[in-house]
């Protein structure tokens, strides 16, 4: 497989690269809640390539499959912005009602499900008409937006009627609720679908959830010794391919948890910067980096070893965070 | 949806008679219910406040009610339960009465906005037909010698609020403090609620005086002059303090102090930096999304009131969706149980503490304008949680109701 250098224009306009370099890196994008920007790092130099502006109050980011777009919640704006990853540029707007914060894309790329916190409502958008093509009334502050990996099932939670709704992407109707632990932010789904991780942030704890029959299978507690338990708080999850490792952010106890798949313990508790909001994997899943929303970095995690090898300052309050895909077939 | 909300109507009987006659029409889907009530109680006597910012508005209370309501009908639509709420006003007089026609009604939970006799005497009188939720009376005679089983409390206690600023004080080492009470009853109190923060936390209080309210309008035309002269003067010569602690609770003197004081010194207590449930200001943990529910429904700011009030119901309908039940007995047990937790826009979860049913949680600060700060401070620990560094501990407290 042959890997592009990725937006290689704007590395080179940023003048971050020598010509003719063999590096085969990736590109880490970053959004800064306080700086209204996006930082983009270079995931083999861990340099930061460039800065862009991007709206009030960047949180939720995510890429289209093939990488090319770049979505970014821009919860003041009370819209959501579109990046040409290639020029960095704006492209265009997407409606998402006030105050966006997290969302999902389909895994074909389209539509995109967006929580819409003010109105207890998750958006669905159609991404190429960039129209909203439907409104699905759920609980009480839609957060957590997840998508199952065959795009039939939309997860989405509610923070305040603590609930993980399942719903019919075809139909838009909601057809099981799952109560959660208080203030659940944030599901992911195994890659095989049959597991459903939702975080709930005051309640302290993880869901496990079995996806064919929609109950809570089991239900992970974290205990750090010398951390008040209040400091606990589960917000991001991200899950090897195999199922058989979950990292969990643990906000202000300032660590990564780190879960087996199988029998759910906690292996290890992994000491970041200061309160790590979400996380994204490199491609081949050797590197996860987090985000640390209170010391304004970046940590650069070694999934092997279980080690935290770097940090790499970014902009004020970094939030979310995700990776340039795979380049496949392009050349 | 049968959700019953209706408007502030006075007196209080009608509030109970239009109870009686629509009850039948809204229980058409036979839907297990959290049928609460929220009497509210106005004091006419109460001094009016200072600021006209702070005059009360009618629906003060109810409307966080009414928010809660809503919020927990979305939550109850997934679960095939049902919540209703009747607003009711009264005064010190009628509040007996506006008991009685809601047990009456069918409610079995009453949130209560009334100063503390009366918060106690409607716990007496309801006994085991309701449980009573008081969101506003302060007092810590309540949650001691003269707590109820049948009584939670979801306002801070007094002791909770002084000890809340006494430790955002002591980690700013301003330990010296000037406190100056009002002549009320609720003034005194608060003051030797401050009185036993310094010493629990090992602040000194260096000078004391007492403003005596002589009565008076709310507001003259260009009274500044006369306080910009008086101010200074009532605190002349006070010793070398830190800070000012003003314990206003009538709301007569303390919004005067601040840039009045005769020393260049800060104001805190029921003025300046003040210890509170809510402020409109709050945006951390996602309160924005709140704050912005509350303002679209009732078109105004949410006070402490309302959050109170919201944050009652609200407790009701966390116990109702983990316990699937709608008794009150049911539902207290669970209340109080290690499993009950809610999250409440603080950061951390609320949770009741067993021996005296008083409600832990964070407590904020606030210069009116922004927050300053939230405690429990970090280094205040405690071997349970260090919500309950705040206010009266297990150990001290004299109340026997629960046990």
């Amino acid at each position: 497989m042959v890997k592009r250098l990725f937006s290689f224009s704007v590395m080179a306009t940023c003048g971050m690269l020598a010509a003719g370099s063999a590096a085969v890196a990736n590109v880490i994008y970053v959004t800064n809640e306080k700086d209204n920007t996006v930082t983009v790092l270079d995931s083999e130099s861990l340099e930061v390539t460039a800065t862009i502006d991007v709206g009030q109050r960047p949180r939720g980011i995510t890429l289209s499959p093939d990488g090319k777009e770049l979505y970014v919640a821009t919860s003041d704006d009370d819209v959501v912005r579109v990046f040409d990853t290639q020029t960095l540029k704006q492209k265009h707007l997407l409606p998402s009602g006030p105050d966006p914060e997290l969302f999902d894309l389909a895994p074909s790329g389209n539509p995109l499900y967006i929580a819409n916190e003010d109105d207890n409502l998750v958006t669905v958008v159609d991404v190429d008409s960039q129209q909203v093509l439907a409104e699905i009334p759920v609980g009480v502050e839609p957060e957590g937006v997840a998508v199952s990996p065959d795009g039939k099932v939309v997860i989405n939670t509610s923070e305040t009627t603590n609930m993980a709704h399942f719903i019919n992407a075809q139909t838009y109707e909601i057809f099981a609720n799952v109560l959660v632990d208080q203030r659940p932010r944030w599901a992911e789904f195994t890659d095989d679908g049959t597991l459903l991780y939702v975080s709930s942030e005051i309640g302290g704890t993880v869901s496990v959830i079995d996806t064919n029959s929609a109950k809570v299978i089991h239900k992970i507690t974290f205990d750090i010794p010398n951390l008040p338990p209040e400091s606990i708080q589960p917000v991001g999850i991200k899950i090897t391919h195999d199922g058989g490792t979950v990292f969990v952010a643990l906000g202000p106890a300032n660590r990564i948890a780190v879960i087996d798949g199988k029998t759910f313990e906690v292996r290890k508790y992994l000491l970041v910067g200061q309160r790590p909001w979400h996380m994204a994997f490199l491609p081949g899943q050797k590197i996860l980096y987090t985000a640390n929303g209170n010391s304004n970095d970046v940590s650069v995690i070694d999934v092997d070893r279980l080690k935290v090898t770097k940090s790499i300052q970014v902009g004020r309050q970094p939030w979310g965070i995700v990776v340039s895909p795979e380049q496949g077939e392009e050349k | 949806m049968n959700q019953y909300r209706q408007a502030l109507i006075l007196p209080a009987i009608l509030a109970g008679l239009w109870a009686l006659i629509l009850l039948p029409m809204a229980q058409a889907e036979e839907l297990p219910t959290v049928f609460a009530a929220v009497i509210r109680v106005d004091n006419p006597n109460r001094p009016q406040p200072i600021s006209r910012l702070d005059l009360a508005p009618d629906d003060l209370g109810f409307a966080g009610g009414d928010l809660a309501t809503s919020d927990n009908l979305t939550t109850g639509r997934f679960l095939g339960q049902d919540y209703k709420t009747l607003n009711i006003a009264a005064t010190p007089e009628t509040a007996q009465q506006a008991l009685e026609q809601a047990l009456a009604a069918g409610v079995k939970f009453i949130v209560v906005l009334a100063s503390a006799d009366i918060v106690l005497e409607l716990a007496n009188a309801a006994g085991e037909r309701a449980l009573v939720m008081n969101a506003q009376a302060p007092d810590d005679s309540l949650r001691n010698d003269n707590c109820r089983a049948n009584l939670v409390h979801i306002a801070p206690s007094r002791a909770m609020l002084s000890d809340a600023l006494a430790q955002f004080l002591m980690w700013k080492k301003w330990n010296r403090w000037f406190l100056v009470e009002g002549s009320h009853p609720e003034d005194k109190a608060l003051g030797d609620a401050y009185r036993r923060a310094a010493h629990k936390f090992g602040a000194k209080i260096v000078d004391e005086r007492v403003f005596t309210d002589t009565g008076g309008a709310r507001r003259t035309d260009t009274g500044y002059v006369q306080v910009q002269r008086q101010m200074p003067v009532f605190t002349q010569r006070a010793g070398k303090y830190d800070i000012l602690i003003a314990a206003d609770e009538a709301g007569v003197f303390a919004a005067y102090l601040p840039y009045q004081t005769w020393d260049a010194r800060p104001v805190a207590g029921s003025a300046g930096l003040r210890p509170t449930t809510w402020d409109p200001s709050l945006e951390a943990w996602g309160a924005t999304q709140f704050q912005r529910r509350f303002e679209k429904l009732s078109g105004r700011y949410m006070r402490v009131e309302d959050y109170q009030v919201w944050l009652a119901l609200r407790v009701l309908s966390e116990a109702a969706t983990r316990t699937q039940s709608v008794d009150h007995q049911e539902l207290l047990k669970y209340m109080l149980s290690p499993d009950f937790e809610l999250a409440a826009f603080k950061g951390e979860k609320v949770s009741f503490r067993p021996w005296n049913g008083q409600l832990r949680q964070p407590i904020l600060l606030t210069n009116g304008h922004i927050m300053v700060s939230v405690s429990p401070q970090d280094e205040y620990l405690h071997r349970l949680t260090q919500l309950d560094t705040l206010g009266i501990d297990e150990p001290e407290s004299t109340c026997t109701g629960f046990r």
